[in-house]
């Protein structure tokens, strides 16, 4: 079975090129692949399509932020272009207003759903969310049984960054409560899948079947978070 | 305008969680509305659900028991309770979508008498903060409002039609202001409930939106008189 751990972040990185589009899990600073985000700030690929929950936080930590502030990200694709407090003026909110980065803004629920149809081979999808509002507008409606929906298409990525608690060689991967958020559906949406493991990396065989979260099939490389590594 | 005392957001959010049923699914919207959960009948259990797939988490953490693993819509960190589920962001949504959401308890910056409410953009910024209010909206069963009154400018906040872009047209049924309590139903806002001190007139006063004032309005209602 392929043994698929790297040595550190930055050998997991080393070939991200310019223009890809990249998924980037977390919520609430939960489940966010932070080693990997530093990696790939380190690493230095631009013009890249971000698709995350948020743009970034206002905050020290690592998270896709730091990528944002750097300029090596074009666009955002995201459930949050503006903060939910009026005060946190973000580098992304700053740059996004002089028009200095592109945003798509997608309710959470399709933002989610439109990253399951990628890793699912769903073509597209009806939903209610947005009906009768901006975000809707353009889109192609469709009545069903009496109820009014909007057409949204999947959102594939080139590479996912994905943070979990465990995982085995083969790259089956566990996680912690709500650290699990967008990790599974993007680590099944992407080409290249790419997971910084928390708690350690076991041999094949010593995670219960019934226990993986996400099958090693979908997962690519990963690397275990050193002692001086990103771990909050 | 008079500065005679108003709701606390405590008082709004917990007059809300009043109306919450035994085994209701209650999603509960980052900032006022998180007070909600502070909020507790014994008679009743809750099952309180977040957008990142916990379902079924229990109150805040104390300072120094956080675990870094668990927190709420808002970031907060809370607890686990037994009977506790975890599901991936997009059962979570299935969850919401699906019908499963028996209350979800939003913040507004407007609510209009047919329903339509604003929680999502401002004017003064471009882009939004949408997060999962338009899928809760559209999806769950029924949708509460917690917000101000009036802005801090003294301008209401319960219009006839919203000016602000909408995160879901016709879905607000019951709003706690800091005045009283209010029903949206095919007539518009109805005043079920006035802050101690205030009388109809003068809440009509400070609202936008014509209210209705029903023969059996009442009281506010306090969390020590149920």
């Amino acid at each position: 079975m392929k043994n698929k751990i790297y040595p550190n972040f930055d050998a997991a990185v080393a070939d991200v090129p310019d223009d890809i589009t990249f998924m980037s899990p977390g919520f609430g600073n939960v489940g966010v692949p932070r080693n990997l985000l530093a990696a790939l700030n380190r690493q230095g690929a631009k013009n890249l399509t971000g698709i995350s929950n948020n743009a970034g936080a206002v905050e020290d930590r690592v998270q896709i932020g730091i990528l944002v502030e750097a300029r090596q990200i074009k666009k955002m694709i995201c459930a949050f272009t503006a903060p939910t407090h009026p005060s946190r003026i973000t580098p992304f909110v700053e740059m996004y207003n002089n028009d200095e980065i592109d945003a798509e803004l997608v309710p959470q629920g399709t933002l989610a759903e439109r990253i399951r149809a990628a890793a699912a081979g769903i073509g597209a999808f009806y939903t209610p969310a947005s009906v009768g509002t901006e975000l809707a507008e353009g889109k192609e409606h469709r009545e069903i049984n009496g109820r009014t929906y909007v057409l949204e298409y999947p959102l594939p990525a080139d590479y996912a960054f994905i943070r979990c608690w465990k995982a085995d060689t083969f790259g089956n991967l566990q996680f912690r409560l709500a650290q699990r958020n967008f990790n599974p559906i993007m680590a099944m949406a992407a080409t290249v899948t790419i997971v910084e493991v928390e708690s350690e990396i076991v041999e094949v065989g010593e995670i219960e079947p019934d226990h993986v979260h996400v099958p090693g099939v979908y997962v690519d490389r990963i690397v275990k978070i050193p002692p001086d590594g990103i771990f909050d | 305008m008079t500065d005679k005392p108003k709701l606390k957001r405590q008082q709004m959010c917990d007059r809300l969680a009043m109306e919450f049923q035994d085994g209701w699914i209650v999603n509960l919207g980052v900032g006022m509305p998180t007070l909600c959960s502070n909020y507790v009948d014994p008679s009743k259990d809750i099952i309180f659900h977040s957008e990142n797939g916990v379902i079924g988490y229990g109150p805040l953490a104390p300072e120094g028991e956080e675990n870094p693993h668990l927190v709420n819509a808002g970031g907060q960190n809370v607890t686990s309770r037994p009977g506790m589920a975890i599901v991936h962001h997009a059962d979570s949504f299935s969850l919401i979508r699906g019908g499963m959401i028996d209350v979800t308890v939003l913040g507004a910056y407007e609510v209009s008498e047919n329903g339509d409410f604003a929680n999502w953009r401002i004017p003064v910024r471009k882009g939004g903060g949408i997060g999962g209010a338009m899928d809760l909206a559209a999806c769950a069963k029924r949708v509460f409002i917690a917000m101000e009154h009036t802005t801090r400018d003294g301008k209401s906040k319960l219009l006839h039609r919203c000016q602000l872009p909408i995160t879901a047209p016709g879905a607000a049924k019951l709003l706690a202001t800091d005045l009283g309590l209010f029903e949206i139903g095919p007539e518009g806002f109805v005043l079920r409930e006035y802050a101690p001190g205030w009388s109809p007139d003068e809440i009509q006063d400070l609202t936008e939106a014509k209210l209705v004032i029903p023969d059996d309005l009442k009281a506010f209602r306090f969390r020590d008189s149920c």
